[in-house]
């Protein structure tokens, strides 16, 4: 077990497998079809992400250095939180790139069902978390792995 | 953030929930990167990435209808993404009875849109920049805009400065008239942390160029020396074109908001080495890395060495200049084939404005005697039917590759493929 200090962009508490990016994550080509389809598993659709392509992300606390790709993106995880299809938390080892704070911080304000999302948790976070280790996270941005 | 009496006033509901919750959005945006201020909107328009009615989007919907209900509209016109659908692009019927399942609330969409803002029925284009369409701002105006490769665009070959906003947040500081001040905003932010250095033994194309980049510095600023020795010191329309398709690709393939070109882009040319932060990484680009980049690109087809069945020519929009270009290209390919239309369904996406000036010319009865289509939609949302996105298509953009299963080939390859027919060569 290890323990990681982070920022907590929007403050919660979560607790789920990890599923682990160490490529930055395309938000709008992991999500479009599972949102389009209603695929509740959320079941990434992004063909160039050889660790999550095919792998379901509904649930699962997503660890990344951060988000890439169209600036739909925040919208789009708007999207999978309001429809049920979200992770249940994000987690960064880097600062938060302005795509994936949108979306974390309109799912805080437009919606009931909270993401907690926090950034900043260092490389060494990502060099040791795996996907399937369980993840806790609590409000003050600190997140338990193993 | 230090908000002034009239945001703190918004923000505390003097104007409406609606608008409390923007600002609130707004700032806890703002915060997030640090922001101590926010900063008036100086652009004389907005750019939204939304221009499509899924059915699925209900969440967006909703939130726009609070804000709407709240008599709640932007405080600036602003331009939207192309629309996903066009009479004339081709279809079956089955892909357009998915089609309108699928886009099922384009009118009501659209019909919002034109409530808090939109600037008219020719607005819908991913290069809102070009004249035609008429939203494009100048150097140092700051913008609240979204679609990646607009704001790359605005940012790096005008001067302009805006965030990559999000959809929902880009209306959202249109709405409000201001933006948190954070990143590309701010001279800071401008500052490039990555040398890219250019060692190719001729012009590489755009699109992979872009998307070498974007893949290796993220969301990072690069600053690319020796790309000038080919494209020389002046902002020419041919010159604009290629940094529109290769900023498309940095911005797709990464997650890049602003790249300075040296001797070539206007803050790199006003202040040169100045323009790099203390400390900087290099990325050396030469013919081998950029083969490597290209071998990356997984096929997803079905059959890998399928024959295309359909191309998409203009993502992003392509401008009158490239339309031009393509049209003398694809006549004299034609020709040397001893053909006289296509050999597989072709789509050409230019913004409407765009069309509507090519219309103009003679070159649009060329093109239309060489059977390819010209049309507005976004090729993109053409892909996201499940009909469409099956089928074995060529493209000559690297975000559609991106974002969809056609596969990606270089101009002189989707030429060849377009005019002879049989498997991608």
């Amino acid at each position: 077990m290890k323990v990681f200090k982070g920022r907590p962009v929007v403050p919660g508490t979560a607790q789920a497998a990890a599923l682990v990016s160490n490529a930055g994550f395309n938000t709008l080509a992991s999500f479009q079809k599972s949102l389009m389809f209603g695929d509740k598993k959320s079941t990434c659709s992004d063909q160039n992400n050889t660790e999550l392509y095919q792998q379901p992300m509904a649930g699962k606390a997503l660890c990344m250095p951060q988000t890439i790709g169209s600036t739909t993106g925040g919208m789009v995880l708007y999207c999978a939180v309001e429809m049920g299809q979200s992770p249940a938390c994000l987690l960064f080892s880097k600062p938060i790139d302005s795509l994936a704070a949108a979306g974390a911080i309109l799912a805080g304000v437009w919606s009931d069902i909270p993401m907690p999302t926090v950034d900043s948790l260092g490389d060494d976070f990502l060099q040791y978390v795996k996907s399937g280790m369980p993840v806790a996270v609590a409000p003050d941005g600190t997140v338990t792995v193993g | 953030m230090q908000l002034t009496q009239q945001q703190q006033a918004m923000l505390d509901g003097a104007q409406g929930k609606a608008l409390a919750k923007v600002m609130k959005t707004l700032v806890m945006y703002g915060e997030t990167f640090g922001a101590t201020r926010m900063v008036p909107v100086t652009s004389d328009y907005g750019h939204l990435v939304t221009s499509f009615g899924l059915g699925v989007l209900k969440p967006v919907y909703a939130l726009l209808d609070e804000i709407i209900a709240d008599g709640v509209v932007a405080k600036q016109q602003f331009s939207v993404d192309p629309r996903p659908l066009q009479k004339g692009v081709p279809v079956t019927l089955l892909q357009s009875l998915v089609f309108r399942l699928m886009y099922s609330k384009q009118t009501e969409y659209e019909a919002r849109l034109q409530k808090l803002g939109l600037m008219g029925d020719d607005a819908f284009t991913c290069a809102c920049y070009q004249p035609e369409t008429g939203n494009t701002p100048q150097q140092g105006q700051v913008l609240s805009w979204a679609e990646s490769s607009a704001v790359v665009y605005a940012n790096s070959v005008l001067g302009a400065r805006c965030n990559r906003n999000s959809g929902i947040i880009d209306i959202f500081g249109s709405i409000a008239g201001f933006v948190p001040e954070f990143g590309l905003l701010t001279d800071e932010g401008r500052r490039a942390t990555w040398v890219v250095e250019l060692k190719t033994t001729k012009l590489p194309p755009a699109q992979v160029l872009g998307s070498a980049i974007g893949m290796k510095v993220l969301e990072e600023v690069p600053y690319i020396r020796g790309l000038d020795a080919y494209l020389g010191n002046e902002l020419t329309p041919a010159v604009q074109d290629y940094l529109k398709d290769m900023g498309a690709a940095t911005a797709s393939n990464g997650a890049v908001g602003l790249y300075h070109v040296q001797g070539l882009t206007p803050e790199a040319v006003q202040q040169g080495d100045a323009l790099l932060a203390p400390q900087t990484n290099t990325y050396v680009i030469d013919d081998a890395e950029l083969q490597r980049v290209m071998d990356s690109y997984p096929c997803i087809w079905k059959e890998a060495d399928a024959e295309p069945k359909m191309c998409f020519i203009g993502c992003p929009h392509l401008s009158l200049s490239q339309l031009q270009s393509w049209t003398t290209r694809l006549e004299r390919a034609l020709q040397q084939q001893g053909r006289e239309k296509v050999a597989i369904p072709t789509v050409l996406t230019a913004a409407p404005a765009v069309v509507k000036e090519f219309e103009q010319t003679p070159d649009a009865a060329r093109l239309q005697a060489t059977g390819a289509v010209l049309a507005s939609i976004c090729p993109l949302m053409y892909m996201n039917n499940p009909l469409c996105g099956k089928l074995p298509i060529i493209t000559n953009s690297n975000k559609l590759r991106t974002y969809t299963s056609a596969r990606y080939a270089t101009d002189e390859r989707i030429l060849a493929a377009i005019t002879q027919g049989g498997v991608l060569q």
